[in-house]
């Protein structure tokens, strides 16, 4: 076995640099990340106070794993396979097969058990998506979308980041393309994950998901003094702040990316409305950056003296009216 | 974010300034870019704060182990950043069953198998497991 001509590219978030680094292998040089992503409609945000990670409530700017690469594919007609593994051995001897059939495969992975990430980054985190594009001396080559280069990985290293446990399991899940169609209806697709993504963030009507979310963390975020001890308080901050600006959003939790894909988007559809939406999109990312760095100060202050819990919350208040009125007006456009 | 406001604050530790990660910034044409960046000072913050919390819980659970209160079990579960349902996976144990071996009394008679499955998941030799804290 060797090593595929693959050529790695850095991109900011995993599932969406994945997809692109895949497509681009097939020949589709168009798709970038930002198409990607907004394709695979990869915006999203929840706040799930009783669901516990590591002891603070779940919050996240992403959709599901797995969900921006099969948006994509679907909506661009690409002939994919997916497959998931009930052993550890059955899930290395098909990747095998996969690379000598000459195909790159992309797999879901636990940030844990990727000695060649920094250690500062891994914690228990298993929706990590990469791509496997060689095996040579029984070492994997692999390209990881966060990093400016390729990597290496042990087998057995490989093997027990595909099978952690916990919260999801990846179950060895791998993906790769199969085909690609002759011409793509690359205006259609925009269109769908557009009117996708508007449908994921205004409709759910529950409390934890899309809009009502943000509303909902701003209301709680201001009883954080009243409910929990400082301590707690500023473990809360923190784990928000990350899911947000730690990598793998393209800052602001995801609101940049998103901007630039309703910029390329405008010139894919020669629309300049989406452009004024980009530089919307683009304000609203700076009101998410200057939250965190509000939430930065608080957690370290120590002492309620520079900006208040009250204050975070009218900030993501502001945020929530503004994203609101966003995606309503984004999801009336004509087509 | 413009392109000259993306941060570069450097992540200084546990290896972190080893990726410069990228984000999208908006050049002076208005055109949306990827950019590097070293970090960002309120993130920064933020994952040294995540570290700082294990490393508190870490050493309060060592002088526990020491202190003959807790089995070494305790201790590599949170040196491996798990909790006991997680660590309860990996054994293929219940939770309650993760607990009574955190207990040094029943630690102390648990068979060697058990011992390598424990110390298999943590990474470690049995011997390492069974002296720590001695």
């Amino acid at each position: 076995m060797s090593r595929l001509n693959f050529q790695h590219q850095q991109h900011a978030h995993c599932e969406s640099g994945v997809t692109a680094n895949l497509l681009r292998h097939e020949g589709l040089q168009q798709i970038t990340e930002p198409l990607a992503f907004g394709i695979g409609a990869g915006l999203f945000f929840a706040h799930i106070p009783f669901l516990k990670v590591s002891g603070t409530p779940g919050t996240t700017f992403r959709s599901l794993p797995g969900s921006i690469f099969k948006r994509v594919t679907k909506s661009l007609d690409i002939d994919v396979q997916t497959q998931r593994f009930s052993t550890p051995a059955k899930a290395m001897t098909a990747l095998d097969n996969v690379l000598d059939s000459g195909k790159p495969a992309g797999m879901l992975s636990s940030v844990y058990y990727l000695p060649y990430l920094p250690e500062a980054f891994r914690f228990h985190f298993n929706a990590h998506n990469l791509i496997a594009f060689g095996k040579e001396n029984g070492i994997y080559n692999i390209s990881d979308p966060v990093l400016e280069d390729v990597a290496t990985i042990l087998p057995e290293d490989l093997a027990k980041a595909r099978f952690a446990k916990g919260t999801p399991e990846p179950k060895g899940f791998m993906y790769y393309v199969k085909n690609v169609p002759a011409k793509l209806d690359l205006e259609g697709a925009i269109q769908r994950g557009i009117k996708k993504n508007c449908f994921l963030i205004l409709s759910p009507p529950l409390p934890w998901f899309g809009i009502n979310a943000i509303f909902l963390l701003s209301k709680k975020i201001r009883k954080y003094p009243q409910q929990l001890t400082e301590r707690k308080a500023q473990l809360y901050l923190g784990n928000i702040i990350r899911m947000q600006e730690e990598i793998g959003t393209g800052g602001a939790g995801f609101r940049f990316l998103y901007a630039a894909f309703l910029q390329e988007s405008s010139e894919i559809l020669k629309r300049d409305d989406l452009k004024g939406f980009a530089q919307e999109l683009t304000a609203i990312g700076d009101e998410w950056r200057n939250f965190a760095y509000s939430a930065a100060r608080q957690m370290k202050a120590r002492k309620t003296d520079l900006v208040s819990f009250d204050q975070l919350g009218d900030m993501l208040h502001s945020i929530g009216t503004k994203e609101k009125d966003f995606f309503t007006r984004l999801n009336k456009l004509k087509w | 974010m413009n392109v000259n406001e993306v941060p570069q604050d450097a992540r200084d530790f546990r290896d972190g300034d080893k990726v410069r990660k990228l984000v999208y910034a908006v050049d002076k044409d208005g055109k949306y870019t990827g950019v590097n960046s070293a970090g960002w000072e309120a993130e920064n913050e933020a994952t040294r704060q995540a570290w700082d919390a294990v490393d508190e819980a870490l050493a309060d659970t060592e002088a526990k182990v020491k202190a003959g209160q807790l089995s070494p079990i305790a201790y590599y579960m949170q040196k491996c950043l798990m909790d006991k349902a997680l660590l309860a996976k990996y054994v293929g144990k219940w939770g309650w069953q993760v607990s009574r071996h955190m207990k040094p009394s029943v630690f102390n008679k648990l068979d060697r198998s058990l011992l390598e499955k424990y110390a298999s998941v943590f990474n470690i030799t049995v011997d390492e497991l069974i002296s720590f804290g001695k």
